[in-house]
């Protein structure tokens, strides 16, 4: 069983620019009003790099400041685990197209933001963070997975973890591929230890048994959020803390394997 | 400046026994194909006959074009899964993890994965044969079983038919080095009884146009730590490694005594000048395993041949071990297999301390001055305890294993 507590969350979805907008929708307190996202403008990163940068960077940079601003973190001592299916694939694109070109010359900068971890080396570099930084991969589940390390990261090491979870559609043709219906990320700080500004403590197992499916939400458009985007599978346990509830809830992380995840937000 | 000083968790971890591993590269396939060479000083580098319109010498894994993935898993077909599948029949491998199986069972055994690029070389081809009027990519290419990351993990975790928790870890080239790092954790924390961690990357035209681009390929063999070096020779491999809190009865006494992972913080794509990062790393990984710089008696260094990794690199190991502890990069044998290189730095460790032997730093002749580190050029037959094995990637990514021997 391993044990964390939440400090801080960073929401970015259509319609819902952050934690406290989400969390009034996950709360039942306002209907939820789907719309174009706002492409966040972090200023995290230097200034010349804030516009430049790509989505997914953007996403992941400001849902990870929200969530290390309502920590009250320092977040160079945070360790990360950033999360995402398909990463930028804008830039994989686009190299595609040039490789299959009469002239397959890839630009530098193009290729190093094609690096999976690009969004974390950005955010290691905008906060000047030495701290490790990890990326997970996967499909439509992965948010499951990168829970677990971070979880176990923070528990283990008895440090404060960042999990920042992040995917926009990939572009055609590679949208027909892993069609992610909407873009949006997902950001917790987690802490190795229970204290009084908790939003949530959580008790994690990995299920022996055969997995139950995931646990899903009960309102058909959040639903469909929670399926537009894998980042998006971290909605019943953030609906949870919305709405201060005690609740078990399941979390895929394969095709054999579920995370059982006892959530404790009645605090 | 907030950089953080602090080094996290000062406990020492238990160490993890290494029951089995194996590791196909250019240089041969399994451990005893791999120390012959090493032994030989016989480097795998070749020309580039894998895409010529790039100048450089390649670490390519012949026949690849020849091997079948198992009937079951042909949705899975691709050169990075291909890899993998030759990589699982060295050694008895496949054997090994079925007898963990019976120790464990299959819900308690996790596949940890790494790899910088994945199958990215179908989608690659792909791309040669969209659809003139619509753009489509061509039907049947399979994004998730050979072009998605976790492609690896879902191919590895189903040939060995285990049904634990699987994660896959994309950090450039620091990737299959932090699969210990995660295992270690895992176990520690009971996730899992046992770990195959994993490290697969086969070459494709995006790294080897795109380091091309950054200046960073040589025309010749690569020569880690040389005064004349100028870039890297890419390569492909595969790993595989058992990790176990209990030495199983037939196995060898090697273990994961540490790690230590950091960040850079300073640039996509070039090393911190002082290599600090890379420094925290290695003093992370010396923390977690009670042990000193002294103790150490070799370090396989990331070594990629670049101007700037070898000097950084150099010049931070310099301040973490005793004077005159021989380093060496095996880059000049198998090539920079990226997200793979992790694990060959830890299987050629692992091969160092159970054969007793330093592997040399092939194609290297004169040493660098400004390497401030003892590079030792040619194999040497000695006994070796204890290794430090760094691996340094992009986005200013770094990992450092420490492997030794425990009764």
């Amino acid at each position: 069983m391993i044990k964390i507590s939440i400090r801080g969350l960073g929401f970015i979805m259509p319609g819902l620019r952050d934690w406290p907008a989400a969390g009034r929708v996950l709360a039942g307190l306002e209907a939820y009003a789907s719309g174009a996202l706002d492409p966040p403008v972090p200023d995290a990163l230097p200034s010349a790099e804030r516009r430049r940068a790509s989505l997914p960077v953007r996403l992941a940079i400001a849902a990870a400041q929200q969530a290390v601003a309502q920590a009250t973190l320092d977040p160079a001592e945070l360790a990360s685990v950033f999360v995402s299916a398909d990463g930028d694939a804008e830039t994989l694109h686009h190299i595609c197209e040039t490789l299959a070109s009469a002239h397959p010359e890839i630009s530098p900068t193009r290729f190093h933001n094609s690096v999976h971890n690009a969004a974390s080396g950005y955010w290691t570099i905008a906060i000047h963070s030495r701290a490790p930084a990890s990326m997970v991969t996967g499909t439509d589940e992965v948010f499951g997975a990168g829970l677990l390390e971070a979880a176990v990261q923070a528990s283990i090491e008895a440090r404060s973890v960042l999990l920042v979870a992040y995917d926009v559609p990939m572009p055609p043709p590679l949208f027909a591929l892993h069609p992610v219906a909407a873009s949006g990320s997902v950001a917790l700080a987690l802490a190795p230890d229970a204290s009084a500004r908790d939003l949530a403590r959580l008790r994690i197992e990995v299920a022996r048994a055969a997995p139950a499916a995931s646990t899903r939400m009960a309102e058909g458009e959040l639903e469909a959020l929670r399926l537009a985007n894998p980042a998006g599978r971290a909605l019943p346990l953030l609906a949870t803390i919305a709405r201060r509830e005690s609740r078990d809830i399941v979390l895929r992380m394969n095709p054999e394997t579920a995370l059982h995840v006892e959530v404790d937000a009645a605090l | 400046m907030l950089y953080s000083q602090r080094i996290p968790n000062r406990s020492v971890v238990q160490p993890l026994f290494i029951n089995a591993y194996t590791a196909v590269t250019a240089i041969g396939a399994g451990r005893d194909a791999t120390h012959a060479a090493l032994i030989s000083m016989r480097s795998g580098l070749v020309p580039n006959h894998f895409d010529p319109s790039v100048d450089a010498f390649i670490g390519h894994v012949a026949g690849l074009e020849i091997v079948s993935v198992p009937a079951h898993l042909r949705a899975f077909d691709c050169r990075n899964n291909r890899l993998a599948w030759l990589g699982l029949q060295q050694d008895g491998f496949l054997a090994d993890v079925a007898r963990a199986v019976t120790r464990h069972g299959a819900d308690r055994i996790a596949v940890i994965t790494g790899t910088s690029t994945s199958g990215v070389l179908t989608t690659e081809m792909a791309y040669r044969q969209r659809d003139p009027a619509t753009g489509a990519l061509p039907s049947g290419l399979r994004y998730a079983e050979t072009h998605n990351f976790s492609a690896l993990t879902e191919f590895v975790r189903r040939a060995l038919s285990l049904t634990g928790p699987s994660l896959t870890v994309s950090t450039a080239c620091s990737s299959s080095a932090k699969v210990f790092a995660t295992a270690s954790r895992w176990i520690d924390a009971g996730v899992c009884d046992a770990v195959v961690a994993a490290g697969v990357d086969s070459l494709c035209g995006t790294t080897l146009h795109g380091f091309h681009s950054l200046q960073l390929v040589s025309r010749t063999p690569c020569r880690p730590f040389d005064a004349t070096r100028d870039g890297l020779s890419l390569g492909e491999g595969a790993g595989f490694a058992l990790l176990e809190r209990a030495a199983a009865p037939r196995g060898s006494r090697v273990a994961l005594l540490g790690y230590g992972e950091s960040a850079d913080a300073h640039h996509m794509s070039a090393p911190h000048p002082d290599g600090l990062g890379a420094q925290f790393a290695m003093t992370a990984a010396l923390e977690r395993s009670g042990l000193t710089g002294s103790d150490i008696d070799y370090v396989n260094a990331h070594g990629t041949a670049t101007r700037n990794n070898d000097m950084v690199e150099a010049h931070a190991i310099g301040r973490i071990v005793a004077p005159g502890t021989p380093v060496t990069s095996v880059k000049g044998f198998v090539g920079h297999t990226l997200g793979a290189s992790g694990i060959i730095g830890a299987v050629t460790s692992l091969l160092a301390i159970e054969r007793g032997f330093i592997p040399g730093t092939v194609n290297t002749t004169a040493v660098d001055p400004a390497c401030e580190a003892k590079i030792q050029l040619g194999t040497v037959e000695r006994p070796v305890r204890a290794v430090l094995a760094n691996s340094l990637g992009f986005g200013g990514n770094n990992a450092s294993l420490l492997f030794g021997v425990r009764e």
